[in-house]
């Protein structure tokens, strides 16, 4: 075996030091967790550049002739109720189809999963998340304004209640998986049948969870407006309790009045956006706030 | 921890008889509800669009000529203008979502990284008319008279980017898509970075790695699928995005030539002329943009969720 | 050569006696035996740790109270101790591994070669070149190949030639004893052998960045058997140029393959401790304290 030479080595001591390379890969480290922190801040400033213009443009539109009053058949002058009555009457109904349904499927998978159809229908339910919501008003156009050839309320609720479901079933299968298995084993081996299993023992300790999910989708019906478009339509008039007529709604109205010649009425779409802004920017944050709260505790 | 479930074990058995079975068959429609409803949706488009896909067969796609008057149909200045439009938002949101998703993941203390978050999370519940409003009175004329109008005054002898700067048009369309989207790319992205294993990290710090480094160096490539199925995401909700791009887009009828040109998108233009079309041959035509994006949409989706799948794992396992 | 004492931890009253044996050797691929090496000043190798009074906390927990030990330079000494005592975290801050950990706090000093490395102008960069270490589970890059995964600390710093890191990586694979086993699949992808291979290959990864001391936490756990002991012959070679310290709850192991064994065990409030130090004979044959005689011959309770 040949004699190696021992190995000539630099001292600990030194070999701490930084060499010129050290010292440019920590700058270099220094300044990229910089951009990384700006990248972070040139996110937020779109989010106080949005809520601070629609306050100030919309804080002076919001009066009480905006809440109140129907728009005027001519000119200006009016305001909002009509869509914001149109919004609270659409967006229960919706709610009212997709819950069961959404739920309901959260709970076929959640029970059945691993199965090839608990798989498809999740993957369903993935894809629908992805339509863009102006196809889904075309889709439900040709189905229920189409063949009576005439807009309506109730279309619309179907096409905001399309949008709600996969959502609600999202969240709600998550929250379902977290219930133990031993607490659905526990009850069937007391002899309570499976539905009451499922509905008191899973749902209850999931309630909240899929609250949360039915408040974030009921906060996205109130905002979506294409599938609207092709169904609901909007109307001047005030539409009280008519589902089988147009019926105007805040995010149409909004959209209607920005696109008006007559500033008067740019000055509505503002109220009525700050008034769309207020209502989703709070379901958002009063749902997020209690997990919020929860993950800093 | 999510439990595993045998298939079918709990929903089997139970001695409840008909209320079983009801509950049983009642969460089955439901399931199947979905699954019946993404095919009918496809199918309703389909068959709706065949009488244009018939009429111009697959020059409808490469059709330049939107002329109801004439009825001559063609996709290719929508297709181009949603096309462009998604690029330059994904050109954009994509850098700095994934930089602020290596910030919120990786490098921010527990303090900063919540309320950023949430704050990016309420971003993306922003209602896309709001952003269009917002986009069509404040960004719309704030980019027209500073980025536009300099780009055109120091490089507009360059055809790409000739004026005049109106501030409505192809640019800010992409600016204000890349704002909605930056919300998705950053929680995928977030989400998948943190679905790395810690012992990537401790080996690539253990070897005397700075924090960047061992990001760059382990973190990212054992992400980058996952990460490439965020953007991917990004880019498809970029396509399909209506009202926002609809207000702030213009009214472009021929294929876009310069960034700053007034355009059309798939679903600007369904958005703008359903309710006016005819029916019949139009109307066919419009529902046929719709089929186009519907395909490229459900086509990105799910080769973007299987990228996702495979760093961060499927939902719930199985 | 390796020295196994045989034990017989059922048979507490007796105080097991020390026997030497051949080294049980199954396939030893040759290894140029590693070189002495030599400081400038021609002083004999460094790589000494002085611990003196450290503590470790996470937030308000402390996890290490007031352990004071040195660790000789050129020798494996191991830490052994019941699971939960500490002895990972005290392994990690010796090259500063805890501060991964946001809320992680240490007091106390820890010298190597007499340089404190807690100093505020020690950059924890430089000091894991110089320290290395070993996890528990084989971790390598999957998306590097075996080339790659070894060079991987060494490309870091500064521009290598392509010449450069084929030579480093076969220097280091061959420190290693894997160079034979994968000299003609170095483009192959890291994940691709098994696990004592894989091991072996994140020795080798942490010798090629030429640290002094290489801390290994437990490198043979996820081991079948006959890995573990070529992983344990590794280590007595390795010793005669790195300083090397391994924790491990195996009692047999730190009793066949180290030269000083540190006994920690946890006290009341879960805080863990040192009980002794010493040369590994007498630790297992001669112990001062009560508890770890108690410990190596199996009492518990």
């Amino acid at each position: 075996m040949a004699v190696i030479a021992p190995v000539i080595k630099t001292p600990i001591a030194k070999r701490l030091l930084r060499s010129r390379s050290d010292r440019r890969r920590a700058a270099f480290d220094r300044t990229m967790r910089t951009v990384a922190l700006l990248a972070a801040l040139t996110c937020v400033v779109p989010l106080g550049a949005v809520i601070l213009f629609v306050v100030i443009n919309g804080a002076p539109a919001l009066n009480l002739d905006l809440l109140t009053k129907a728009p005027k058949a001519l000119g200006t002058g009016g305001g909002a109720a009509g869509a914001i009555l149109g919004s609270l009457q659409m967006i229960p109904l919706a709610a009212l189809m997709a819950i069961p349904i959404g739920i309901g499927a959260a709970v076929y998978v959640a029970e059945f999963s691993g199965t090839r159809s608990a798989r498809i229908v999740r993957f369903a339910a993935d894809v629908l998340v992805g339509i863009p919501s102006i196809l889904v008003g075309i889709f439900i156009f040709t189905l229920l304004v189409l063949p009576f050839h005439q807009f309506n309320a109730f279309a619309g609720s179907v096409a905001l209640a399309f949008l709600m479901i996969p959502v609600i079933m999202r969240t709600s299968e998550e929250i379902l998986r977290l219930v133990p298995g031993s607490l659905r084993e526990a009850s069937l081996a007391l002899g309570i049948p499976m539905w009451r299993t499922v509905l008191s023992v899973v749902l209850r300790t999931g309630l909240t969870g899929i609250l949360t999910g039915v408040m974030l989708a009921v906060a996205r019906a109130f905002g979506e407006t294409a599938p609207l478009l092709f169904t609901a339509l909007g109307s001047r008039l005030v539409n009280v309790g008519n589902f089988s007529k147009p019926m105007d709604s805040l995010p149409v109205f909004v959209y209607t009045n920005a696109r008006a010649p007559i500033t008067a009425l740019n000055q509505q779409a503002w109220g009525a956006a700050l008034l769309l802004l207020l209502i989703v920017l709070t379901i958002n944050v009063a749902v997020r706030a209690r997990s919020f709260r929860r993950n800093v505790s | 921890m999510t439990t595993v479930q045998p298939p079918g074990r709990s929903l089997e058995g139970g001695s409840g008889g008909a209320a079983d079975r009801l509950f049983r068959n009642g969460t089955r429609v439901a399931g199947g509800f979905l699954v019946v409803a993404l095919i009918a949706i496809g199918l309703m488009l389909w068959l709706s669009s065949s009488q244009a896909f018939g009429e111009f067969g697959f020059s409808f796609v490469t059709g330049v000529v939107w002329d109801p008057v004439a009825a001559i149909y063609g996709a290719l200045p929508f297709v181009v203008g949603t096309i462009l439009t998604s690029l330059i938002a994904v050109i954009i949101a994509a850098p700095i979502g994934l930089l602020t998703a290596i910030f919120l993941a990786e490098l921010a203390p527990r303090r900063v990284a919540v309320p950023l978050t949430f704050m990016i999370e309420l971003l993306a519940a922003i209602p896309s008319v709001v952003f269009g409003l917002w986009g069509v009175f404040i960004l719309g004329p704030f980019l027209g008279h500073t980025i536009e109008a300099w780009t055109v005054d120091h490089f507009g002898w360059i055809p790409i980017f000739a004026g005049p700067p109106y501030g409505i048009g192809l640019f800010t369309a992409g600016i204000i898509l890349a704002i909605m989207i930056v919300p998705t790319i950053v929680s995928i992205a977030r989400e998948v970075i943190s679905s790395v294993p810690s012992s990537q990290r401790e080996a690539m710090a253990a070897l005397g790695a700075t924090r960047w480094e061992t990001v760059t160096k382990a973190v990212l490539p054992f992400a980058r699928s996952g990460i490439i199925g965020a953007i991917i995401l990004g880019l498809g909700r970029a396509l399909g995005e209506t009202m926002a791009v609809t207000m702030v887009i213009g009214n472009g009828q021929d294929i876009p030539h310069g960034l700053f040109d007034q355009a059309q998108t798939i679903a600007s233009k369904i958005a703008t002329s359903f309710n006016e079309a005819s029916l019949g041959l139009q109307t066919s035509s419009l529902i046929a943009l719709g089929f186009i994006l519907l395909v490229i949409t459900i086509a990105l989706n799910v080769v973007a969720r299987l990228l996702v799948w495979r760093v961060a794992g499927p939902p719930g396992g199985s | 050569m390796v020295t196994t004492m045989t034990e017989s931890p059922s048979t507490p009253a007796q105080p097991p006696s020390p026997v030497s044996t051949v080294d049980p050797v199954a396939v030893r691929p040759s290894v140029p035996p590693p070189a002495r090496s030599v400081h400038d000043d021609g002083a004999a190798a460094a790589g000494s740790i002085e611990v003196q009074g450290l503590n470790v906390f996470y937030g308000a927990f402390q996890a290490i109270r007031d352990i004071s030990l040195t660790i000789r330079p050129n020798a494996v000494t191991a830490i052994i101790g019941p699971s939960g005592c500490g002895k990972s975290t005290f392994l990690r801050t010796l090259n500063r591994m805890h501060e991964l950990t946001p809320t992680a706090r240490v007091e106390g000093s820890i010298r190597l070669d007499g340089t404190d490395i807690m100093a505020p102008d020690v950059d924890p960069v430089q000091l894991r070149r110089v320290v290395g270490m070993v996890f528990q589970r084989p971790n390598p890059f999957p998306t590097m190949s075996i080339h790659d995964n070894v060079v991987a600390g060494l490309r870091l710093t500064g521009r290598h030639s392509p010449a450069e890191l084929d030579e480093v990586a076969e220097r280091s694979l061959r420190r290693a004893a894997l160079w034979d086993e994968v000299k003609d699949k170095l483009k192959a992808n890291g994940t691709s052998l098994s696990g004592g291979q894989q091991q072996r290959l994140c020795i080798a990864r942490a010798l090629a960045v030429d640290p002094e001391v290489i801390l290994m936490d437990e490198p043979a756990s996820a081991l079948d058997p006959v890995a573990t002991l070529r992983i344990e012959q590794l280590m007595a070679e390795l010793r005669q140029s790195y300083t090397i310290v391994i924790v491990t709850h195996n009692m047999q192991q730190a009793a066949r393959v180290s030269d000083e064994t540190a006994f920690f065990t946890m006290a009341e409030d879960r805080a863990g401790y040192l009980v002794e130090t010493g040369r590994t004979i007498d630790i297992f044959t001669n112990p001062k304290n009560q508890l770890t005689e108690d410990y190596v011959s199996g009492r518990f309770g």
